[in-house]
Order: structure tokens, then sequence, then C-alpha cells
């Protein structure tokens, strides 16, 4: 068994008297794709702002390759150039053309000289399949372009491990699969991931294991075929079969088309 | 008509000379303002309870209380505390200490508009929370702030009037003296209105100029394209 690079250990938030999550134990190991499912308003979001320490928590530990990252004093500018983001809404810097908004935390956070910093950009961005995009503004890209933009801007600061938070969630249905397609690719390179989604399609294909959450806590995790085939508990049956029944019609079309 | 374009022509030399000293007023009020108004709308917005307290004090206090008043208690009051400034001096303190109170809010407004997304994006790529307000939030607050602050300029030059009241030189102190010479004030006041338009028409195409220069595609307010 491998060290894993990032770790929680009873991570717990709390907004006064709601408690949004409690106890989470996870383990990404490296090149691990790992995908959390579950209802709304189950804390999975909220988790991933945790990890990264974009929200604070109120119990527990998180590790990043078994250094304590949630110690008081440790520098939290630092974790999050090595804990990649990728947000619902994008959240592009609007004032930067792609390139430039892929370059910025190279330039102005690792202090990589300009044609360094966008020799490396035009790279991800060609990861990305954006390079012919590098100078449109964020308002002339579509939104599955924005979110591919956004994650090789995630890329350039070569983090240890990506969170995604439901990153196809705020798309047309004809870009999800651009994003996904983008994201099986990263997981197929062996980048460590944690994904939040409700694409059940992307979850059984790429994932190595499937968390189920419900209600702040873990309810199951196992692997796809575990989960969806096998699960122990009733809950996830539960969901699994009402999201599939939803998303049904979706898979048996891409089943048709591959 | 003939007689008030012979004045106008006759008295445009001295007018003109006026009018350079409200145009550097303007400018000198204008930057000084900008400077207060930045530092004092990201204190409001950014700072902790303190600093947003002090910020609040400064902006409400200037906002609060007339500019002949502030002009006056800096040329006749500081004195009484042993504290004296040149005209000029006192001139552009008043007025860059009240134009930056209103800049605070303009900017304050934009900063506001911008949200916590873009903040939340910066910091996820490791940037600090300064120099996410710096590289990020910014440069996007101070565009979308560009329309509706674009009134201060033109507001800050005429204010600039109130200065002949401590004697400087400028555009409507030379009306005053131009009316006491020429016995014909309207002939005078109107001389002077039209200089003072000149001016505004001109800062506002440089305005209306620097707002579409620094447009970025796909990036302004809601609503109706301009």
């Amino acid at each position: 068994m491998t060290n894993p690079i990032l770790e929680t250990r009873n991570l717990t938030k709390i907004y006064g008297q709601n408690v949004i999550f409690k106890d989470i134990n996870l383990k990404v190991n490296e090149g691990e794709t790992i995908v959390i499912i579950g209802p709304s308003g189950t804390g999975k979001s909220t988790l991933l702002r945790c990890i990264n320490l974009l929200t604070s928590h109120n119990g527990g530990q998180v590790f990043l390759d078994n250094q304590e990252i949630t110690a008081k004093g440790h520098d939290e500018d630092k974790v999050r150039q090595q804990i990649g983001m990728v947000f619902q809404n994008f959240l592009l810097f609007n004032h930067l053309t792609a390139l430039d908004n892929v370059m910025i935390g190279l330039t102005k956070v690792k202090k990589m000289p300009k044609d360094k910093a966008k020799e490396k950009a035009m790279e991800e961005l060609n990861r990305v399949g954006l390079a012919d995009r590098a100078d449109h503004y964020p308002g002339q890209l579509s939104g599955g372009q924005q979110q591919r933009v956004a994650i090789a801007r995630a890329l350039a600061m070569d983090p240890r491990v990506m969170l995604f938070d439901e990153p196809t969630s705020a798309l047309d249905p004809e870009l999800i699969g651009e994003v996904l397609g983008v994201m099986a690719k990263l997981a197929k390179d062996r980048m460590t991931m944690l994904v939040v989604t409700h694409e059940m399609g992307f979850a059984r294909e790429v994932a190595d294991r499937i968390v189920f959450m419900e209600k702040g806590s873990i309810v199951e995790e196992g692997s796809p075929d575990d989960l969806f085939y096998h699960p122990k508990h009733d809950r996830t049956r539960e969901f699994l079969w009402k999201i599939t029944e939803l998303y049904g019609k979706k898979e048996k079309e891409k089943g048709a088309r591959e | 008509m003939i007689a008030f374009f012979e004045f106008f022509v006759r008295f445009l030399p001295d007018m003109l000379k006026g009018a350079s000293i409200t145009i550097l007023l303007t400018v000198e009020g204008l930057s000084a303002g900008f400077v207060l108004g930045l530092l004092a709308s990201l204190a409001r917005v950014y700072g902790n309870k303190f600093i947003r307290g002090l910020a609040v004090s400064y902006i409400e206090l200037f906002r609060g209380t007339p500019l002949l008043m502030q002009l006056f208690i800096i040329y006749y009051g500081l004195p009484g505390l042993g504290i004296t400034f040149s005209r000029e001096l006192c001139a552009f303190l008043a007025l860059g200490l009240n134009s930056g109170a209103y800049q605070a809010e303009y900017l304050r407004g934009s900063l506001l508009a911008i949200g916590d997304g873009q903040m939340m994006a910066g910091r996820s790529i490791g940037m600090s929370r300064a120099k996410t307000i710096w590289y990020v939030i910014l440069p996007q607050a101070l565009r979308l702030a560009i329309p509706a602050w674009s009134n201060e300029p033109v507001s800050l030059l005429k204010s600039t009037a109130v200065v002949f009241l401590i004697a400087v030189p400028e555009l409507m102190a030379k009306a005053k003296s131009i009316a006491a010479q020429t016995y014909d004030p309207i002939g005078t006041y109107l001389a002077v209105a039209l200089v003072y338009l000149a001016m505004v028409y001109l800062l506002d195409a440089f305005l209306r100029w620097m707002e579409r220069a620094s447009r970025i595609p796909g990036f302004e307010m809601e609503g109706r394209k301009t």
C-alpha cells in the first residue's frame, strides 16, 4: 500500500448549529481518481474547499504528503499552489486572456520569467485543446472552453492533486463531454484527482474509487463495480438507482455511440 | 453679439491663464483623491474592523461637510494650530481630501460588484489576498468603476471654483477681477461659463476615450452595450 498524497482525518465542518460534515476520513493515493457522489447539500463542495483551506474547518486534520496542512502557522498560499482547484462556475479572471489566465500564477506566484511562463502556459492550453484560443477573453469563450482554461490554469502550477467541484454542472449538456474528456485524459496520465460530480458515466468509467456521501458523512466507498453492482447499503442503491434513472437515457445514448 | 465676441477675445488670454490653474488644481486634486479614494475603498471593503472604521470616518467626514468649510478650516483654521500652508497647497489639500472621499465610494461599489468568486479563484492558485486584490480584483473593479467615476473629474473641475475665496488665481478669481474691471458682470460670467463648458466638453471626450480604450470583450456591467 502506497502512502496517500492526501488524507483527511476526522475532518469536520459546522456552520452555527448546522453540521455540514463530520469525521470525514478520506485517503487519496498517488495517481488515483476518486469521485465523490451524493445528494446536493451533503457537504461535498464544502469538503473540497476545506481540503485546500479556502474554507476553515472546525475539527480534524488534512495531510498533504504526510504533512499536516491544517496545522497552525502552515503557509496556506504554499499549500494551495500544490492543490489545484476547478470550480463549478469556472471563475476565470475576466480581465485576462486565456493565456494570461494560465500564466498569472506562474509569473506572480512562482516568479517564473515571462517567456518560460508563456511556454509552459501554452503547453497547458495545448493539453486541454485550446492553444488556438490563447488570446481570447473569457467572455469570448463557451462555458466548456472556459472550464478547460480553468483546468489548464490549475495544472500550470504542477499541483500534487487536483480538486474538481462539480466541474460540469454549470454547462450546457453538449459542452459537458469536452470537459469530461479532458478530465479522463488527466486520469489516464495518472494525475491524482478528487472529483465531486453527478456524472455517473464519468464516475463509472474513470474513477478508481467512488465515495458515496450523504448528510455529512461517508456512507460507503469502493470500486465503481462494487458500488454500482453490489452496494452494501440500501441508501447507496437507492441513490444510484434514482440518479441512473434520471441520467439513464443519456448513458444509453452514449453507450450506443461508443 | 459682436460686442460680446470682442469682449471674449479681449479677455481670453486672461481667462486661459485662470483656466490653466483650474486644470492644474483639477488634475492634482483628482490624482491625490484617487490615491486616497483607492486606499479608503480597499480599507473599507477588505480591512479589519479598526481600519474599516478609519476609512468610514474619513469618507463620512469629507462627504458630509461642505467643501468650502473644509477649505476654510485648512486655510483659516490650521494656522491657529501653528500649521500654515500656502494658498495653493491649501486648495490642493481641500480638493484632494474631498475628492478622495467621493472616489472611495465609486470604487467601493465596483469592488463589491466583483464578488468573492474572483478572490477564491486567485487564492486557489496560491496567490495571497493582497496579490489577488492587486492583480485580479483591482484591474476589474477599476474598469467597472469608470462610467460612474467619470462624474468625479467633471464635478471636481467645477468645484475648484470655490478656491477663489482664498484668492487662488484660478478661472473664477479671474472672472471676479474682470467683472470688477469692466463693470460687466453678465458678459464676464457668460464668457467664463463658456470656458468652463469647453473644458468639461474636452474632459468628457477624454473620459469616453478612456472607457473605450480599457474595455475588454465580454467584460462589462450587465445591461445594454453602448
